[in-house]
């Protein structure tokens, strides 16, 4: 494939053809804030909080799907550009719960300057955690729409379309079909949605226990590559302990059996381990 | 095949491939993150066949489902082997270069016309004739099967069956084109690696083939046994004779897992002496006199091999519970007792020595293991990068070594017939949520298992005036259970269903036969003749 060359805040990056003006920032060690795009997932376009600026285009434009062309001259640190990312980390901020989202996304928040109390009085906050089993829980509260669990689900990963967004507006909320109960819907509990959620608002029952109760640590945490005790497929799981206790399994992303996905037994399956009578 | 046992392909393959057939394998649910490759390779345009009695998961994503009826496969397999030949799209330039016993298996296959084979499998001729079609005229085919083809009484012949596809078209030793069983444990492949067959050493050595057998019994300073051991069911029928009357049982539940449950129940308890080494108590270690508590996952070290031959690291993440200890140091143990003093070494040793000793697992270091994320056998040194699909040799010109055979194959119907007194085929399988008798997965708390249950096709229910949630009477020419009725849209009249996860509830081994296959040892777990009462 043929490698293109542009311009990036005044310096040169070549990148192959194809890449996005987001990979083409990381290839030279910068960053851009991303909620909605997932390392294994079709960009989405949806949360904006990416936008960048392009010389001769009008609108500014998402760097994590906007492919580079030859010759591209983009600004990241435009004063316009650095406004609308901004704007949409407040609005973001200030009417879904974003306690939970990873540290890189609250140090973006800081280095924007970015002050969700400027928007008050529209907020799904508050909205109660549905918690129906013993696997994972839909604390929608911090769900900000970005369609990743819905794509996993989907043809990008899972193809079981067990969810969509339905709804307008603040109305708008991850659905199964007819808003039926997840037992009656296509869900098969493979947990491929939590594992793409970028916000926390799908966890697995055992960690969204413990950061209810403040006793989820990471600081404490080991992680440990194994292979699922199932099926022959080889998954590889991460199992994540803390203080000599499974709180976690997830798999790994860049692994090119599961791309990060699992079934109901791999990633829910290991509670067998601790069993008491064992 | 054609010497070392284990699949030919990478499951990166099905992405790219243009034709995939399920045989017998009901992915989308017993293994589901491979089928996530398959769909990708649907998406990316690729053709899909189910082969399956029961309309699955599978098959709802496939462009043509064969409703075959249980057990025959081979009458399916060599009329697509016929009207290949017969419309002349077999690969002639690689059957000549690279296999032997065309002209026998081409004369077996005649008799078996699309009409004919139709009146066998219930598969409509055309149907046959589209499958035969579109595998042979791909330009790649990965041919996919598990226990719907294995769990038979001439298992081993339904495998060659499909292998013989393969050779006729070509579709084997080339990227995108294989044959690939997929293990139905996690380690069931390793097992077979390491030498877990009554015939083999590690690394699929012939256990009575003098040269080999003095490389290990100078490696290990102890004299091996000259002659293959016995398979499972020839231990079955060694311990109804009286032969073996004592049993070392690993990881395994044999009082439940087992076909023809009372049988094998009575087997276990006119035992001598019998010791269990499981991570529960299974109904197999009740009846042991001595128990061994092992650790299980998460808390060992070693390595296990997945269905594309990856042998990947397994690791210790938490402490096991009380008195369990790791299964090597349990051995090690029982050697000591046994007055033979092992050395007190990692897992990584005893991988170490393997190496020495396996050729195809010579190049696999812990270290590149690790960092590779696996490596696909054979790797016979540490430059080797591994072997993402198998055979390629047969398309060497010349051919520098051994040709593939064809072996013929003649249907011959399930041994447990069809009468008026058992006028229903049962088979088995597996739930996505669950596993096997159940040990493991009946731990953790899964909102959609729907535990134990007889499925039946909605026209056999309403014959027999039963409604869902009934329980009715399943009766065998071996046992009888009651189960409660689950109607099934996925069964076709004639044909019910019965998880093997409940065993403590619906214990369908109480029903099933015996009969096994010669070769594998494997029993006909797919085929039983039941009759239902309300």
């Amino acid at each position: 494939m043929a490698d293109l060359t542009l311009t990036i805040d005044g310096g040169t990056v070549t990148v192959p053809e194809g890449s996005t003006i987001l990979d083409a920032v990381r290839s030279v060690g910068g960053d851009l804030p991303t909620l909605c795009h997932g390392p294994t997932l079709e960009p989405a376009n949806v949360c904006r909080v990416c936008m960048v600026e392009v010389e001769g285009a009008g609108a500014l434009v998402p760097s994590c799907s906007r492919v580079v062309d030859e010759g591209m001259v983009v600004h990241t640190d435009t004063d316009r550009a650095r406004h609308s990312r901004t704007v949409v980390m407040e609005l973001l901020a200030s009417s879904a719960d974003l306690e939970r989202v990873d540290d890189r996304f609250s140090a973006w928040m800081e280095d924007h300057g970015a002050d969700p109390a400027r928007f008050t009085g529209a907020t799904i906050e508050g909205r109660p955690a549905k918690v129906h089993d013993d696997l994972y829980v839909r604390d929608y509260a911090r769900c900000i729409l970005c369609y990743r669990c819905v794509d996993a689900c989907g043809e990008q990963h899972q193809n079981t379309f067990a969810i969509t967004v339905a709804g307008r507006g603040f109305d708008a909320h991850i659905s199964t079909e007819f808003d039926v109960a997840l037992p009656d819907s296509a869900c098969v509990y493979c947990g491929n949605c939590i594992a793409v959620c970028p916000t926390g608002a799908l966890e697995g029952k055992i960690a969204w226990d413990m950061k209810e109760a403040g006793t989820w640590d990471i600081d404490r945490q080991e992680v440990t590559r194994t292979v699922c005790s199932y099926c022959g497929v080889g998954c590889n799981l991460d199992i994540h302990t803390q203080e000599g206790a499974i709180v976690d399994v997830t798999s790994p992303e860049d692994h090119d059996v599961t791309l990060g996905n699992l079934c109901i037994k791999g990633r829910f399956g290991w509670s067998f381990v601790v069993s008491v009578d064992e | 095949m054609f010497g070392a046992g284990g699949g030919t392909s990478s499951y990166a393959e099905i992405e790219e491939t243009d034709v995939i057939l399920m045989w017998g394998s009901n992915a989308r649910e017993a293994h589901p993150i491979f089928f996530h490759h398959v769909l990708k390779g649907v998406h990316n345009g690729a053709r899909l066949f189910a082969i399956d009695p029961r309309r699955t998961a599978t098959a709802s994503w496939a462009d043509l489902w064969l409703g075959i009826d249980v057990g025959s496969d081979i009458a399916l397999a060599n009329a697509v082997g016929r009207h290949i030949i017969e419309e002349g799209l077999h690969r002639t330039d690689f059957i000549d270069a690279a296999t032997t016993g065309f002209d026998a298996y081409a004369e077996a296959v005649d008799r078996y016309t699309l009409e004919h084979a139709a009146r066998i499998t219930g598969v409509p001729a055309s149907a046959i004739a589209e499958l035969a079609t579109a595998y042979a005229t791909a330009g790649t085919a990965q041919l996919c099967w598990t226990l719907g083809i294995t769990e038979h009484h001439n298992g081993t012949e339904n495998v060659h069956a499909l292998i013989d596809l393969a050779l006729l078209t070509g579709h084997v030793g080339r990227w995108g084109s294989g044959l690939v069983p997929i293990r139905g444990q996690n380690n069931v492949q390793g097992g077979g690696d390491m030498g877990a067959l009554p015939n083999k050493l590690p690394g699929f050595q012939d256990v009575e083939d003098d040269t080999i057998r003095s490389r290990f019994e100078s490696a290990w300073d102890a004299a091996i046994p000259t002659r293959s051991g016995k398979h499972i069911s020839l231990m079955n029928e060694a311990m109804d004779e009286g032969e073996i009357r004592c049993l070392y049982v690993l990881g395994e539940n044999p009082m439940q897992s087992e076909a023809d449950g009372s049988a094998m129940a009575r087997r276990l308890e006119g035992l001598d002496f019998m010791v269990a080494q499981d991570i529960f108590l299974t109904r197999t270690a009740e009846l042991a006199d001595v128990v061994l508590p092992a650790a299980g996952w998460g808390e060992t070290e070693g390595t296990v091999t997945s269905s594309e031959r990856r042998v990947q690291r397994s690791r210790k993440a938490i402490d096991p519970p009380g008195s369990a200890r790791d299964d090597i140091d349990i051995l090690a143990g029982l050697a000591r007792a046994l007055g033979h003093d092992w050395d007190d070494r990692p897992a990584k040793d005893h991988w170490d020595e393997l190496r020495l000793l396996s050729p195809m697992h010579a190049g696999m270091s812990y270290d590149r293991l690790e960092a590779e994320g696996g490596l696909q056998w054979p790797c016979p040194d540490e430059a080797h990068p591994g072997t993402p699909f198998l055979h390629g040799r047969l398309w060497d010109r010349p051919l520098t070594s051994k040709r593939a055979p064809f072996v013929a194959t003649e249907f011959v119907p399930p041994v447990d017939e069809l009468d008026h007194d058992y006028p229903i085929r049962l088979t088995t399988g597996r739930r996505l949520d669950s596993y096997n008798t159940g040990v493991q997965s009946g731990k953790y708390s899964s909102p959609r298992r729907i535990g134990g249950s007889i499925d039946l096709s909605s026209t056999d229910a309403s014959n027999l005036g039963v409604e869902e949630g009934d329980t009715v009477r399943v009766i065998s020419r071996r046992g009888e259970i009651s189960a409660p009725v689950r109607i099934d849209p996925t069964l076709r009249a004639g044909l019910a269903f019965m998880s093997i996860h409940f065993p403590d509830d619906t214990d369908v081994n109480q029903l099933t036969i015996d009969a096994w296959d010669p070769k594998a040892g494997t029993a006909e777990f797919k085929a039983t003749a039941v009759r239902v009462e309300a």
